[in-house]
């Protein structure tokens, strides 16, 4: 029972899809500029997440080796299909504000790289744990930076006004920068620094350590 | 024309400003070379690769792209994506056996890069760009050129900048990834302020 939970727990902090394992980074920038975008992008790509590695993991044994890109590329990308056209015919909206990034899940180095790394290899049942661990660790950084740059650059979380701006008669000054693309790096940077030094295994060593022979060191 | 190419290098850089192509960007900017080898790959695939898409949306996909066949309600447009990845996949695969017969130079240069683009998200965001956005066929030759230009400059600039970062003392939890994403969201301010210049 613990090594199933694990397959969900794991991916949430310790072995965070984006700020640890560095994938599906452009719709996790991309779409936080508000709260709700980013939550619809999450359970998006929670759903073909989940979908797709179900269903390769049940035909696993049946891809042949040498073109299992191609099948896994063919299964991801007819479940996006199907998950915008789903968008598109019932929160219209949305699916506009979203603009290509549904599209571009097709890309997402995320929904592949489980596929490839775990759904190949393992049963049914922990491939969807894992994909369900690994979409709600994805979901939880883009609420995080979803949550900072609405609440910051609009003052408002999912439309509701928390900080009243000063152009509706209130005091906040909403900083126009946290809509912008550089603040989305700068918040992701942040955190990955704050997650990183309470986790600090997870720091990069240094590539080339100062060493204290002299004769290595030019000028 | 010559204010859509500078807005797509600069303005509306494709990496800086619409997060295309991150994955990539990150992980194979740590040295110049490198970094540019992947950013002329880039130029060549999305350059071929947008005008392509075009072609292939406008005249197969699109809503009554087969009224001269008399089917008026044939409405394909659902098709774009699977067709987008496959015309890539086949762009790239043709363009590496092109390169290896005439300009070998180029493709020994290029290696691994250029496989790897097949599964780059700036190149599909490109074509799903040309679609969203209207582009006619001039319009989409200039756009696939410009966005190819922007992201392989942007590459080659973080490159440069991380190989002097070597040397920093950056805090041990900033150190690496932490630190690139400080530096592309500095960049991506600088690219901001081009948004300010129109030509006369």
């Amino acid at each position: 029972m613990a090594r199933t939970l694990r397959h969900l727990l794991a991916p949430i902090i310790d072995n965070n899809p984006v700020t640890l394992q560095v994938l599906g980074l452009c719709s996790a920038l991309a779409v936080t500029t508000s709260l709700l975008t980013a939550l619809t992008m999450s359970a998006a790509l929670t759903a073909v997440l989940v979908m797709s590695n179900i269903a390769i993991s049940a035909i696993r044994h049946h891809i042949p080796n040498s073109i299992r890109l191609i099948v896994q590329i063919t299964i991801i990308s007819t479940l996006v299909i199907v998950i915008d056209q789903f968008l598109q015919a019932f929160a219209f909206e949305i699916s506009q504000r979203l603009s290509i990034f549904v599209s571009l899940i097709v890309t997402n180095c995320l929904v592949m790289g489980r596929a490839e790394a775990f759904a190949m290899r393992n049963p049914v049942g922990p491939s969807i744990l894992d994909g369900l661990g690994n979409g709600l660790g994805y979901s939880l950084i883009l609420v995080i930076i979803g949550i900072i740059r609405e609440l910051f650059g609009a003052g408002t979380l999912l439309g509701l006004v928390i900080l009243p701006a000063v152009k509706d008669g209130g005091w906040y000054t909403p900083l126009n920068l946290m809509l912008m693309a550089p603040s989305a790096f700068f918040i992701l940077g942040l955190l990955v620094w704050a997650i990183r030094s309470l986790r600090v295994e997870q720091a990069e060593p240094k590539e080339f350590p100062l060493t204290d022979e002299p004769e290595r060191r030019h000028g | 024309m010559t204010e859509l190419f500078l807005r797509s290098v600069f303005s509306e850089n494709l990496a800086l400003s619409f997060f295309l192509g991150i994955c990539t960007f990150l992980a194979v900017s740590k040295r110049v070379e490198t970094a540019v080898g992947l950013g002329i790959a880039l130029i060549v695939v999305q350059t071929v690769t947008v005008p392509v898409n075009y072609l292939i949306f406008s005249y197969l996909l699109d809503d009554g792209a087969w009224g001269w066949l008399g089917l008026v309600d044939v409405d394909l447009r659902f098709l774009k994506l699977i067709a987008f990845i496959g015309v890539i996949a086949a762009m790239v695969q043709v363009l590496e056996m092109v390169l290896d017969r005439h300009v070998p130079t180029l493709y020994r240069a290029l290696g691994i890069y250029l496989p790897l683009i097949t599964v780059n998200c700036a190149i599909l965001g490109g074509s799903l760009f040309m679609v969203e956005r209207n582009y006619d066929f001039a319009q989409s030759v200039v756009f696939g050129l410009g966005s190819g230009v922007g992201w392989a400059l942007a590459i080659a600039a973080l490159a440069a900048i991380r190989e002097r970062l070597e040397y920093a003392d950056i805090p041990a939890g900033l150190r690496g990834l932490g630190m690139a994403f400080i530096v592309t969201g500095l960049m991506s301010m600088g690219f901001t302020a081009f948004g300010g210049v129109h030509l006369p």
